[in-house]
């Protein structure tokens, strides 16, 4: 049995007088254990996905199980299996960190210290502010806070939307090593993210846009689809070279990628091609080197092919 | 380790924003300690650091939205203590959750900010056409803002934060949430403007873009603890990006998350 099933799910919202398409005919599957990343940019559908599969939203069609349960019939088993941490911060501002904690633990029939090896990693690290108000707390211990109430029911698969969003470079490592040693203790995890870099981290991925699956595999996978040869260049005036190159018919796409752009050629002939023109231009010793592709860059080719 | 620049007068030719010992306490906390440095006419500088390093109290003072409570600092030519009001007609900002008012069209948005920077009716109307054909927005002049895809919003909030030419634009970050492509398409935008002689100013959580500046500072505990062209950072710490450098610098912050 599988951590999640999902059959060909549609989700649509009546926005004034139009109907927005949220989830277009979606179906995959968790595996148990797994560390799942949904990755896709705002408005892609993963938080719809996602209150759908906590049964906080039904779907205009289609078939949903988490832990066995089916997500319309079953709802109330699931609630008692799945741990929910929402994107925006959702506890109580004015109740303190021990408090937050302790009524989460009420509401699911347990304490916190019937539970406290799960949390003890990740609780340890707020422990010193327990009596602080949760609304007083910096982004990082809040979004700490809210996975230790998001698991104090010991759930068999945890949700966690955007857990990392407009959170640091040092905090986001942190909190990808919490999940790695929540996964040694048996709990699914299916995290969402629109930080493309975050990928390499999950076993699995689905790359999600404007409601429809890119692709799904794992990380390693979805690079090694990328078909076309990829290369990189750096020069003086990358802005000028990017104009330049765009506007080529040899090349079928530039981007930048930090102090590189990334570019694919159209054909075999299309470097060589591409090349001459530079030199043309007046750009001297240019260097394209061969690369592998990315998670970034794999997206981007299929958002292009949709 | 903290960067420290040479020269102790401010010196603003060629300079854009020049800040020397700027500091700022709340109470017995020194949010901004001690900072200096300089920014080039034209220049990316991208401002980095963890959360609750600081960055946000620097940039407000830099704004002329704060006082500071020692050190001195010029911003496009004008000194942050007796010409505040000056700073503020010649800086645009643009923040993450956007300025632009959601229940107002696209082209009133444009008519608000025209007329609050001081644009004559005839400016704002050969302005408007021509943001509505720069973003492709011809179409959607008379929608609501709220109905606009993000990355038509965070377009149309940095052109706005642009609408009276400043010499410099403060971008706190600019691109959270968008695909990967209309990020690029919006730091095309940010190329564009550099290039004709716009100084830009940026916090980014995202290390990739980093090394789309032309000078980066990370902050640590309210200092500049580096400060150098990507490639120098990235040579001096051993490190593949601008990732590992910052992962070095901020791991030793000690306050942040408290």
């Amino acid at each position: 049995m599988n951590a999640v099933e999902i059959k060909n799910i549609k989700k649509t919202f009546a926005v004034e007088k139009s109907t927005v398409t949220a989830l277009h005919d979606i179906s995959f599957e968790v595996n148990r254990g797994e560390l799942f990343g949904l990755i896709g940019p705002d408005g892609a559908g993963k938080t719809t996905l996602f209150r759908l599969l906590t049964t906080l939203m039904l779907a205009d069609s289609g078939t949903a199980k988490v832990d066995g349960y089916d997500v319309v019939t079953d709802f109330k088993e699931i609630r008692k299996r799945v741990g929910y941490m929402p994107g925006r911060f959702s506890l109580y501002q004015d109740l303190t960190v021990e408090e937050n904690l302790s009524f989460f633990a009420t509401l699911f029939n347990t304490s916190i210290e019937e539970n406290y090896e799960l949390v003890k990693d990740i609780y340890v690290q707020i422990e010193k502010f327990k009596t602080r108000k949760a609304g007083a707390l910096s982004g990082g211990m809040k979004q700490k806070l809210a996975l230790c109430c998001a698991l104090i029911h010991k759930p068999s698969v945890l949700f966690l939307d955007e857990p990392t969003t407009g959170v640091d470079a040092v905090s986001r490592v942190e909190f990808w090593d919490l999940l790695r040693n929540l996964q040694q203790q048996n709990i699914t995890i299916l995290v969402s993210t629109p930080y493309m870099d975050e990928a390499g981290l999950c076993d699995r991925v689905a790359l999600i846009q404007d409601g429809r699956i890119l692709d799904i595999d794992t990380p390693v996978g979805i690079t090694e689809k990328f078909s076309d040869p990829l290369w990189s260049v750096r020069t003086d005036n990358m802005y000028k070279l990017l104009v330049d190159m765009t506007s080529m018919d040899e090349v079928i796409s530039c981007y930048p990628f930090g102090q590189e752009h990334h570019v694919v050629f159209k054909g075999d002939s299309g470097k060589s091609k591409a090349e001459a023109q530079l030199s043309q231009l007046g750009y001297q010793g240019i260097h394209f080197k061969k690369i592998e592709a990315g998670i970034e860059d794999c997206f981007m080719s299929l958002m292009k092919q949709k | 380790m903290l960067y420290v620049v040479d020269e102790t007068e401010i010196n603003v030719k060629g300079k854009s924003i020049s800040v020397r010992n700027l500091t700022k306490r709340f109470g017995s906390f020194t949010a901004v300690d001690n900072i200096t440095f300089d920014v080039g006419q034209g220049e990316i500088f991208g401002f980095l650091g963890a959360n609750g390093a600081g960055k946000t109290t620097a940039m407000r003072m830099l704004c002329g939205l704060s006082m500071p409570t020692s050190g001195e600092a010029t911003v496009a030519g004008f000194d942050l203590y007796k010409s505040a009001d000056k700073i503020k007609e010649n800086i645009g900002y643009m923040s993450q959750k956007f300025s632009l008012y959601e229940d107002l069209t696209v082209r009133e948005n444009i008519r608000f900010y025209g007329g609050i920077y001081g644009l004559s009716n005839a400016e704002i109307k050969s302005k408007t056409e021509h943001l509505a054909e720069s973003l492709k927005l011809e179409d959607k002049l008379n929608s609501l803002v709220k109905s606009l895809p993000l990355g038509w919003k965070q377009k149309l909030s940095f052109s706005v934060a642009m609408i009276h030419d400043p010499k410099i634009v403060f971008l706190d970050e600019p691109t959270g949430g968008v695909d990967p492509i209309t990020r690029r398409e919006f730091w095309t935008m940010i190329f564009e403007a550099a290039n004709r002689g716009t100084t830009v100013f940026a916090t980014t959580h995202y290390m990739d873009e980093a090394e789309y500046c032309n000078t980066v500072s990370i902050m640590v505990d309210g200092q500049i603890a580096e400060m150098g062209a990507p490639d120098e950072l990235k040579t001096k710490f051993s490190a593949k990006d601008m990732g590992e450098v910052f992962l070095q610098l901020a791991r030793g912050a000690k306050r942040g998350d408290e």
